[in-house]
């Protein structure tokens, strides 16, 4: 090493890193979600302090009977499908959004923030309008497995229509790409807006739901509705990790080093508009999850996906569930929609990292 | 001996530009090929077309003797290796990450050792914790440089001698690093790798290349030594610049326009 080289390696620490090991990430986080998830059992409108807790779920014995059976009714029948509905929320969004950053090549891309949840919210709100008015009322509430499929297609068109205006000739503009969003997400929720418009009282309550996201529904059928769609994304993710590292560099770069940049944008597409469309599907449009989880977690692992998204997540999953039980407390006996929750919270933080990125927006 | 790799009568057409026409270029292992030219000649899409990015609307490209539309993207990834001309990157990669890219699907450990060595021959080994958005443009493509060294000696290591191709590599380079590229390239090519690389600094291109191979207007003008085709006569029908090629300082031509020299 020359003397040149060390004054110049020698620059103020800013940037440099040393990483993590994977078995201690993981261990952390899967320690993290486990401390939130009994947390979040104990509180809400029906307290279960930790001491009957552990009876409730099976592991020991309980002390008055009584309470015990309250107790084991609210936490298998309300309180632990909503955490499970709210991890794998929570796991679903941010895995998407670690994705689809990977895709756009900018932590800026967010499925809730460029329109891609509304597309999906759309395809929701329109099939339970149409299907209530052209079958019978109540179609669409009892074909509950239909409103994932409609939301993914939603989801999907609005990726794919985004994908072919911001991306051209392997590189992507952050501002074209965050613009187009911003005007795919007002024409879906001017969409919306005339589907309320068009709504009779019943309808409008469950469109309404979509609009302002809330885990408040949660039950046992939706967890195993979103298990799958889980399942699936973290199946892929060892498939996709190195290709969307390499991605980062540019396409042509991508194809340069062996990737099948063709198939891995067809795979990230679909894996992104599927993970959205089911999450919205479920609990409406939450956003910021996607940006929030998936940076904080780069500055403390680095952006390699093969440890981001499985870390995203599990994280992911932690932040929801800790967020759905303030959604659920805050204004106690009432719920705030952890929605409005997760905007307020992560809005000022987007604005936090644009600013922080702003030579990628390109001024 | 078969050809690293070889285009026959290729051209391109964009609607009614044509880019490029008629190119015949045949590089053998082991030969540095400097591509220069004007700008708008067409040599960064003949780089492209030899690295598999756009297919040409004429003519065949060959890479050891079978047709590149042959070959998938990992297979043709383990065969020739690309630096292009600039890369940007918005996530916090560092350096040494950066350069382990270049070992493809290779497990970790039995990358690192490769990693260790590309950093230090190309000078980074002090920067291999570093964040590369945080790095100069010169210090990131020395990182790119080091990645695609590493596929390249990945590749090379499973099929023999491969092909590097790079794009205006020394552009944001100083002087020191410059020269230090030129040599790692040449180093390439003494063990068996067919190097073609796009450079501007013809003095530069006279000393890297065993063949220059000048491009204008789409077509190929001159194809030689740096001697053959460095002249005063190509650089004022090619470049429309005049120049006294100085012949004095050894056996390389040494281009210094009038323009530039004192009056």
């Amino acid at each position: 090493m020359t003397a040149a080289d060390a004054v110049a390696a020698a620059r103020p620490a800013a940037g440099r890193r040393r990483r993590p090991r994977a078995v201690i990430v993981f261990a952390t986080l899967a320690v993290l979600l486990l401390a939130v998830s009994l947390l979040a059992a104990t509180i809400g409108a029906a307290g279960i302090p930790l001491s009957r807790l552990m009876p409730a779920l099976g592991l020991g014995a309980a002390a008055d009977p009584a309470t015990f059976a309250r107790d084991q009714l609210v936490l298998w029948s309300i309180r632990i499908p909503r955490i499970a509905v709210s991890a794998m929320i929570g796991a679903l969004l941010a895995t998407s959004g670690t994705i689809m950053q990977g895709l756009f090549r900018n932590p800026l891309a967010d499925p809730a923030l460029v329109g891609v949840a509304s597309g999906g919210a759309f395809a929701a709100a329109f099939t339970i309008v149409v299907l209530d008015n052209a079958i019978a009322p109540n179609a669409a509430a009892n074909a509950f497995e239909l409103l994932p499929l409609a939301a993914f297609v939603g989801s999907l068109i609005t990726t794919l229509v985004l994908y072919r205006i911001a991306s051209r000739e392997g590189r992507t503009s952050v501002a074209i790409f965050l613009l187009s969003g911003l005007a795919i997400a007002a024409l879906a929720n001017a969409g919306i807006g005339l589907l309320i418009f068009m709504a009779d009282d019943r309808q409008l309550r469950d469109i309404t739901f979509w609009l302002l996201g809330s885990l408040g529904g949660a039950t046992w059928r939706k967890a195993a509705l979103l298990l799958p769609f889980l399942a699936v994304a973290v199946a892929a993710i060892p498939f996709i990790g190195r290709g969307l590292d390499v991605l980062v560099l540019g396409e042509s770069e991508a194809f340069h080093s062996g990737i099948n940049v063709e198939r891995l944008k067809v795979v990230c597409i679909v894996l992104v508009s599927a993970m959205t469309g089911t999450a919205v599907a479920v609990c409406g449009v939450i956003g910021f999850v996607g940006i929030v989880v998936p940076h904080l977690l780069r500055l403390a692992i680095g952006p390699g996906h093969r440890l981001l998204l499985p870390a995203s997540a599990a994280f992911g999953a932690a932040l929801m569930v800790f967020a759905d039980m303030f959604a659920r407390v805050l204004a106690a006996p009432a719920e705030i929609p952890v929605g409005i929750l997760t905007a307020t919270i992560g809005a000022p933080f987007f604005l936090y990292v644009l600013l922080r990125q702003r030579a990628l927006v390109g001024s | 001996m078969t050809a690293a790799i070889e285009v026959t009568s290729v051209g391109m057409r964009i609607r009614s530009a044509t880019l490029l026409d008629g190119i015949n270029l045949e590089v053998r292992p082991g030969e540095t090929v400097a591509i220069v030219g004007p700008n708008g000649a067409g040599k960064s899409t003949l780089l492209r077309i030899l690295s598999g990015d756009l297919t040409p609307t004429a003519g065949a490209v060959l890479l050891r003797g079978v047709s590149l539309k042959s070959y998938s993207a990992d297979r043709l990834a383990a065969h020739r290796a690309v630096l292009s001309q600039h890369v940007s990157i918005s996530f916090p990669f560092t350096v040494e990450e950066v350069v382990r890219m270049g070992a493809g699907e290779m497990a970790r450990a039995k990358a690192q050792p490769l990693v260790d060595a590309m950093l230090d021959e190309i000078g980074l080994d002090a920067f291999r914790d570093r964040e590369l958005p945080t790095l100069s443009g010169g210090e990131q493509q020395r990182a790119h440089f080091a990645r695609v060294l590493l596929q390249l000696a990945v590749g090379e290591a499973k099929h023999g001698p491969g092909v590097l191709l790079l794009d205006e590599p020394t552009s944001s380079l100083d002087l020191r690093y410059q020269i230090n590229l030129v040599e790692t390239g040449k180093r390439r090519a003494k063990n068996g790798t067919a190097v073609i690389a796009i450079l501007h600094d013809l003095n530069l291109a006279a000393r890297f290349a065993d063949r220059v191979v000048v491009l204008h207007r789409g077509r190929l003008a001159a194809s030689g030594t740096p001697r053959e085709t460095i002249t005063n006569a190509m650089l004022r029908n090619v470049f429309e610049v005049d120049t006294n090629v100085d012949l004095i300082a050894g056996p390389l031509p040494h281009v210094l326009p009038q323009a530039m020299q004192a009056v």
